[in-house]
């Protein structure tokens, strides 16, 4: 569904992708993981077309995604869930929700999926009059998953949807992960909290300092040594 | 006495508001402080008498066709002049706005020379010049009861833009994270295109306004009404478009009453005076956000 081959970004002078390259295919959960700094959210915002790379290919659906804006991927079928949620503060939660449709023109079709969104997520219900910014953490989390699912991607980019959260919470947020992947949307999950995402993901890649650095099923990854040792701090 | 002042005031008020509201739209989505916009307050009035006189189109008609052409003039400076700066630092992209400015007022002189031109008179109503109604001693002209309905139908009609259509909202979002706005696919300079070409129309509009009002337009005008307007906006909180509104009337207010009862050599001081006491009170502004929390 979506390849990136040897993929090169660079920020100003400093070269934050070496060559990454990985596959995500339909109806699969495929994680990214690595430390601080490995390149996992420039990887997603290089699939986003935010920052565009020098070098490499990704091709998403058969068609080369690399050099289009934002908008046109989007409207491909690729979004974001953003690292630090960036929920819009002062729109109120339902406001937050019809952005995530910004591209569609189908009236009913938003409805309904705004309808679909309250009933994986009742509190959004609850606050819809609210500023996204007097929600919680937890909440916030929910609105830019639920804003996200709004475009209705084939594909969903989720970068860090446990940061700064609440244990109870990151397994509330990891279960409508899967849920949202059984209901038939490919999930691509960066994540620095290792061992929640390899439980839910099919596959996982280990990226060091810009490239990729081990790959393969999850399960096998969960038993790696190198993985136990350096990404669950087991051993 | 009062009273007429105040309404004298009301009147600049508006205006001032009118032409701060396009200030505080383009500091939002992308904070920037536009000093050209004031260039484009002065080609509406300029444009409008031109059309007029030219062409020989009714007042009203020509109003909006000036307003027309200034939001196709803003969204022109914002393609030409900063758009190849969106990432640069905002030091570069206000110096290059201080450089539209100039550029601007000398294309005007070049135009329509550097002396004072009076508004075709022949095009007014003469309804504007009459007594519109009275009020006990305070006595309210056409043009200024114009002036309260058209300013006041103008910012009924933005805060409906902002607040209730897709591209308002969008506007809104794209001035709380733009990372985010883009990531919902929203065309980011698509939307800053369209609060330059709504920002622009209004400030033609108060160009139109003001130069009917004095009966005399220059190219330099901008220069003053800009200061006023972005002092307005600064007043009002900048960001925040009921601010703008809010600090525009202040600032026209205080002004006419300080010219009023101390003295008219000091009037731009006095409203400057004003505006320094609420932000050393206030140092977001009358309706602005504190700055901080930049989720």
């Amino acid at each position: 569904m979506l390849s990136m081959t040897d993929i090169h970004t660079y920020y100003g002078s400093i070269h934050a992708l070496k060559g990454v390259t990985l596959t995500v295919n339909q109806g699969e959960i495929v994680t990214l993981i690595g430390a601080n700094g490995a390149g996992k959210t420039t990887s997603l915002m290089s699939v986003s077309g935010v920052t565009q790379p020098k070098q490499g290919k990704i091709v998403f659906l058969g068609e080369d995604i690399t050099k289009m804006t934002t908008e046109k991927i989007v409207a491909k079928g690729i979004t974001q869930v953003p690292e630090g949620r960036m929920i819009f503060p002062r729109l109120t939660v339902r406001e937050n929700l019809l952005m995530g449709a910004y591209l569609r023109n189908d009236k009913d079709g938003v409805k309904a999926d705004e309808e679909k969104v309250y009933e994986l997520f009742p509190k959004m219900r609850e606050r819809m009059k609210q500023h996204g910014g007097t929600l919680s953490g937890g909440e916030q989390q929910m609105l830019a998953i639920g804003r996200a699912l709004m475009a209705r991607p084939k594909l969903l980019l989720l970068d860090e949807p446990s940061l700064g959260l609440a244990p109870i919470v990151v397994e509330n947020i990891f279960e409508i992960i899967q849920r949202i992947n059984r209901e038939g949307t490919t999930i691509l999950l960066v994540e620095q909290n290792a061992q929640m995402a390899l439980h839910i993901a099919h596959r996982g890649y280990v990226l060091e300092t810009g490239a990729v650095t081990l790959e393969g099923p999850a399960k096998d990854l969960l038993e790696n040594p190198k993985v136990r040792s350096a990404y669950l701090g087991l051993d | 006495m009062f009273e007429q002042q105040l309404f004298n005031g009301l009147t600049l008020g508006l205006i001032y508001a009118l032409i701060a509201v396009g200030y505080t739209m383009v500091y939002g989505v992308i904070e920037l402080i536009n000093f050209a916009h004031g260039e484009v307050y002065m080609f509406g009035a300029f444009l409008c008498v031109t059309i007029i006189n030219s062409l020989g189109v009714p007042l009203f008609p020509a109003m909006v066709l000036a307003m027309g052409l200034c939001a196709l003039m803003g969204v022109s400076i914002d393609h030409i002049a900063y758009k190849p700066l969106r990432k640069a630092p905002r030091l570069a992209a206000l110096i290059t706005a201080i450089g539209v400015s100039i550029f601007l007022q000398n294309i005007a002189m070049i135009i329509w020379g550097s002396r004072p031109v009076p508004f075709t008179r022949s095009a007014v109503p003469a309804a504007f010049s009459e007594q519109a109604f009275a009020l006990g001693s305070v006595s309210v002209s056409g043009l200024q009861l114009f002036i309260y309905l058209f300013t006041t139908a103008m910012m009924i009609g933005l805060t409906l833009i902002i607040n209730k259509t897709k591209v308002g909202t969008a506007m809104r979002a794209l001035a709380q994270n733009a990372t985010a706005a883009a990531l919902m696919g929203i065309n980011v300079n698509r939307v800053i295109a369209f609060t330059f070409a709504l920002g622009s129309s209004l400030g033609a509009a108060a160009g139109i306004l003001v130069a009917m009002y004095y009966n005399t337009m220059s190219a330099t005008m901008g220069y003053n009404a800009g200061v006023k307007a972005f002092a307005a906006a600064v007043l009002g909180g900048i960001g925040s478009v009921p601010g703008a509104m809010l600090g525009g009337v202040v600032l026209g207010v205080a002004e006419t009453l300080g010219a009023g009862y101390v003295s008219s050599q000091y009037r731009d001081g006095l409203g400057y005076a004003v505006m320094i006491a609420v932000i050393l009170l206030r140092p977001s502004g009358l309706l602005g956000k504190s700055v901080g929390q930049k989720a």
